[in-house]
């Protein structure tokens, strides 16, 4: 861990201009991920900007029926809220999927939406990274590479993210608000908040320097069925192999997303059309011009059949 | 003592405080955070400094440049260690690479420095500032593409009768080829070590299995004589093998140490841990089994290869091919490759654990092959006797019993021979069992025994407890001998100052340790006989008292003011080369393997263990449960991923490299024969901690087949390798 400065913002407008104003600054809110990477020297701040202070702690209903869930919401307690088990069923369970009642204690609505990913090149500092250091190049690419994408990657980058309350996320279209340094806000459906890694796999978001989220807001709840299954290689406390987050209506419309597959939450709205065909032809059409290596090819068979499963169990 | 003749009755027999499930003494120490661990040794040493440890970036080369000016000008720092100004080391007999590198690099990761400062956070610091150039050259990393390389090693090849010939001529015939991984101890406390010198000589606080191979090797690395080195070991976080050698963090702390002129601790970041410590190194193993129609073994073979870098070991998987069944004709076979990855050595039950995860698959298919059930082919194909040298014959062998208690009790019967159709909701359900097998090894061991002057006893040996529970054994072996109440027993373990003893490995600790206190406790029982005017043969020891005929002397009495002590040690004859001395078991497993992704959910476990007399079975439970619980993580999960290309293993971290959790780990049952082995030492027990391992992996494994109708002869068996073989999802 380099030497760093920190201090504590007092709103958000003013967390945003802090961090404009220090090139070398990042936001730290349950550190859960960030410390870590400090520690490795992955991550090396020269400034800390706490945001734990603005209270933006809070689920507090939309005047359009949804949920607005504050940035600074944990993981446990948003995994918990009454309204989003019974409204939200599939983030909830995205949530509990996702690392250690500790880690979820700790781990914030907005910083889990940022977390970086698990390749393990990217967490070895011997290794050429992308990620890690602009143009040194991609060690992931020929090697050992089982985790990480098959859909959506680069000449530079094959890692994954790897959230699931991400994946849940994308599945329920929520939009991620955020103010700017000059203080103005602005909406960002899901959708486009994540990029894939192109040629700049270090850029890994739609944000603006300095610009924080100040919360999530979730549209009026999708009723039907609502899954998430996670297939990993053990029980618990591992990250995806790949996992299905879905919102299976009764007439059989649904709508999907996929973890543990690309850069980013992925969903293929158009894909959605071919629930009624089933499994296979919703694979087919959403990981339509995939790429995966010798080591992960597996993934393509396992969303087949882990979308099989889910569908099934919607039906009942 | 030596150990030369069988068991008569002794002391142990009376089984006052042996063979009771006692707590371990040592457990509210632990449980109150006040055992003190080698990083923590607070209570020993004031003001430590803080070394980090610079790994190599690739995994064989030289380094061409080493530039420390930054490093040695950062905030705190106190010294950097290189192999520039470390001067003139010498190498543990023990090691295959060099502790401290450079400028050759034999492994990735392999140190090639130590940062010493004020505080742990600059130490790290000042490391990432140290730069340094290689010149990588080219390794080999890939053992399937190194094979025909390999040579022959002569240990563990054995020939009897023409397997050859009666392999060919068998009718039913089962060749086929198993792999297993490499693999990582991943034991939660990190190698760590606390150093400090005193004029030329040097104390270790340190975390290690092997008191006296420690000392040894950091003696002759330091060019120091072997009495200017003191090692400290009371409490290790786990071991696994890991642990068994003098590794980088004892080394470096001495060095740094002696650099800053103060005392230094130094733990393995865990990133570094997978890299630069040993690992359990991959296996190619291929199995030939001839057998008659009736299930009778005429051919049994077993090779196995495995790579090291060069002067390294081979990991010994055929082993127990020799001894577990019978048939007239055997070979078996090693071979040993060069590869420039890190270091291979013990871990984890090392030979029988992945040679029967091999084995035991491949009796599995050959059970199937003849028709014949899995736990019946085993028994028909049971020995008493070596079957190479059928004059010699096993110390206690029960392996059948095993399987038919095993059997019985986990409902086998239930079982559908007839794979991939048992459906229960999502689930696909399917039993599984394998033989265990594991050799009881004896070695030397010594320990010093004093009574004072309250009757109490203490017991010194460089013993090692690796949370196996030794200090409850050997306090409750001094307590049996000597007569006193468990509570009036003191054990003080792992000093180098302690008689030497056993210490930990192979499953020898338990056995080997606890008789060596025994010697000691049989001549402390001499002294005080003495004392009290008894002679030796007719003094019974009970209840803090020593009797004869109608007089008894207190304890405390007889030792008097001074107290007395008592020191020897047992040494082995050649019993275990008259008798096959091996430990024996069964593992049975149910698996439910969703019928959808292929997740597998081990459902119940059973191990039926026979392995001499089991000298406290609440601490014997623990071993074998989490034995059992290893040998889920070597089915499932357990792979270092290799990198082909550069050499290293890539996931070097707890997150990447996934041991079982909680979750994984289902009702666990453990029964242990009632069996006392007087052939093996005067306690009549034999080890029991890695016989919990070897065979679970192939009792889930042949689960999984069960469940599944797909074989998968590729450890770990994850999802990826029989995705596409599971029966279609209706």
């Amino acid at each position: 861990m380099r030497p760093f400065t920190y201090e504590r913002a007092a709103s958000p407008a003013e967390a945003a201009a802090a961090a404009a104003r220090n090139p070398g600054a990042r936001f730290i809110a349950g550190g859960t991920n960030l410390l870590d990477l400090m520690k490795l020297q992955i991550e090396t701040p020269s400034h800390l900007i706490d945001v734990n202070g603005l209270a933006l702690d809070r689920i507090e209903p939309t005047p359009e029926g949804g949920l607005r869930i504050g940035a600074l919401v944990r993981n446990t307690d948003l995994a918990a809220d009454a309204r989003v088990r019974r409204d939200y069923g599939v983030l909830s369970r995205a949530l509990l999927a996702g690392a250690s009642g500790q880690l979820r204690n700790k781990a914030t609505t907005a910083g889990n939406m940022l977390q970086r990913t698990r390749c393990p090149y990217f967490y070895d500092t011997s290794q050429p990274c992308n990620k890690r250091q602009p143009g040194s190049g991609c060690a992931a690419i020929g090697g050992f590479s089982r985790q990480l994408a098959v859909i959506g990657g680069s000449e530079a980058c094959i890692a994954t993210h790897p959230s699931d309350m991400a994946v849940a996320m994308r599945a329920l279209d929520a939009v991620v608000e955020t103010v700017r340094p000059d203080g103005t806000t602005r909406s960002i459906p899901i959708a486009e908040f994540h990029r894939l890694p192109g040629e700049t796999p270090h850029v890994e978001t739609v944000l603006e320097p300095g610009e924080l989220i100040t919360a999530v807001t979730l549209p009026p709840p999708a009723g039907g069925v609502q899954i998430y299954r996670k297939v990993r290689d053990r029980a618990s406390y591992a990250f995806a192999l790949v996992s299905v987050a879905a919102v299976v209506q009764r007439d059989g419309t649904a709508r999907v997303a996929l973890g543990g597959v690309a850069h980013k939450p992925w969903r293929v709205e158009a894909a959605e059309a071919e629930i009624p065909r089933g499994a296979k032809a919703v694979t087919a059409a959403m990981l339509d011009g995939a790429k995966p290596t010798h080591d992960n090819a597996f993934k393509l068979r396992l969303v087949e059949r882990t979308l099989g499963a889910v569908l099934a169990e919607a039906k009942g | 003592m030596k150990f030369d003749t069988p068991a008569g009755s002794n002391p142990i027999d009376q089984l006052k405080v042996v063979g009771h499930p006692i707590d371990r003494i040592d457990g509210p120490l632990k449980t109150t955070g006040h055992a003190p661990y080698a990083y923590e040794r607070h209570d020993v040493v004031a003001n430590p400094a803080y070394g980090y440890v610079i790994g190599a970036a690739i995994a064989k080369g030289r380094i061409t440049a080493m530039d420390v000016g930054a490093a040695r000008a950062a905030p705190g720092v106190l010294a950097v260690v290189t192999h520039e100004n470390a001067g003139p080391l010498g190498k543990g007999s023990m090691n295959t690479a060099r502790l401290l590198g450079g400028p050759e690099i034999e492994h990735y990761h392999q140190a090639i420095g130590v940062v010493v400062a004020e505080t742990f956070e600059q130490a790290r610091d000042a490391a990432a500032l140290v730069k340094v150039t290689y010149a990588r050259e080219e390794g080999a990393f890939d053992l399937a593409a190194v094979r025909d390389s390999a040579r022959k090693v002569e240990q563990s090849a054995s020939a009897v009768g023409d397997f050859e010939g009666a392999f060919a001529a068998a009718p039913v015939q089962l060749d086929q080829t198993y792999t297993t991984p490499d693999q990582s101890h991943a034991m939660m406390e990190p190698h760590a070590s606390t150093a400090a010198w005193d004029g030329d000589s040097v104390t270790v606080w340190t975390s290690n299995q092997m008191i006296d191979w420690g000392v040894t090797d950091l003696a002759k690395t330091l060019n120091l004589p072997k009495e200017k080195v003191r090692l400290v070991s009371p409490f290790i976080g786990g071991g696994f093998g890991g642990k068994l050698f003098l590794r980088a963090d004892a080394l470096l702390a001495a060095l740094g140490a002696r650099a800053a002129g103060r005392p230094v601790k130094v733990a393995l970041p865990r990133p570094l841990m997978m890299n630069n410590t040993t690992h359990r190194p991959a296996t190619i193993q291929r199995i030939r089994i001839g057998c008659t129609r009736d299930g009778r073994i005429t051919a049994i073979g077993h090779e196995s290869w495995s790579g090291d870098l060069p002067g390294g070991q081979p990991e010994t998987a055929v082993d127990q091919t020799r001894l577990l069944y019978a048939g007239a004709n055997r070979l078996t076979a090693l071979r040993l490759a060069v590869l420039d990855l890190p270091e291979g050595n013990a871990m984890r039950a090392p030979g029988e654990a992945p040679g029967l995860m091999a084995l035991e698959i491949a009796m599995d298919e050959m059970a199937e092959k003849l028709g014949i059930d899995p736990v019946e082919f085993r028994i028909i194909n049971d020995t008493q006797v070596d079957p190479g040298q059928p004059d010699r014959s096993f110390s206690r062998r029960q392996l059948v019993e095993c399987l038919r208690l095993g059997a019985e009790r986990f409902g086998w019967r239930n079982r559908d021979p007839v794979p991939g159709r048992r459906r229960n909701g999502r689930w696909l359900t399917g039993l599984g069992m394998a033989a265990a097998f594991r050799n009881n090894l004896v070695m030397a061991s010594g320990a010093r025994v004093r009574l004072d002057r309250q009757g109490r006893v203490t017991v010194e040996t460089d013993m090692t407890d690796i949370g196996t529970g030794s200090y409850t054994i050997i306090a409750q072996t001094a307590a049996e001998m000597i007569g006193v109440p468990l509570e009036h027993v003191t054990v003080r373990l792992g000093d180098s100052r302690f008689p030497v003893s056993a210490g930990s490995g192979g499953q020898w600790g338990a056995n080997s340790a606890t008789a060596g206190v025994y010697a000691a406790c049989v001549k402390l029982r001499e002294a005080v006989a003495q004392k009290a005017g008894f002679n030796t043969a007719d003094a019974v020891f009970a209840e803090g008292q020593v009797r004869a005929g109608n007089r008894s002397v207190s304890l405390a009495e007889a030792a008097g003011e001074a107290g007395l002590v008592a020191e020897d040690v047992m040494e082995f004859g050649d019993l275990a080369k008259r008798y096959q001395q091996s430990t024996f078991g069964s593992h049975f497993v149910e698996v439910a393997v969703d019928a959808h992704t292929g997740e597998v959910r081990i459902r119940r476990m059973l191990a039926v263990c026979a392995a001499g007399r089991i000298l406290n079975p609440k601490s014997a439970r623990s071993q074998v449960i989490g034995a059992m619980t290893m040998g889920v993580g070597a089915a499932l999960m357990e792979e270092l991923a290799v990198d082909r290309r550069h050499g290293f293993f890539v996931n070097h971290d707890l997150a990447g490299y996934e041991v079982p959790v909680h979750a994984d780990i289902p009702h666990q049952e453990v029964i242990f024969l009632d069996e006392v082995d007087p052939i093996s030492s005067p306690m009549k027990a034999k080890g029991v901690g890695e016989l919990g391992l070897c065979g679970v992996g192939a009792a889930i494994a042949n689960a999984i087949y069960n469940a599944t109708g797909a074989r998968v002869r590729d450890y770990p068996i994850t999802l990826d390798k029989y995705l596409d073989r599971l029966p279609d999802v209706a």
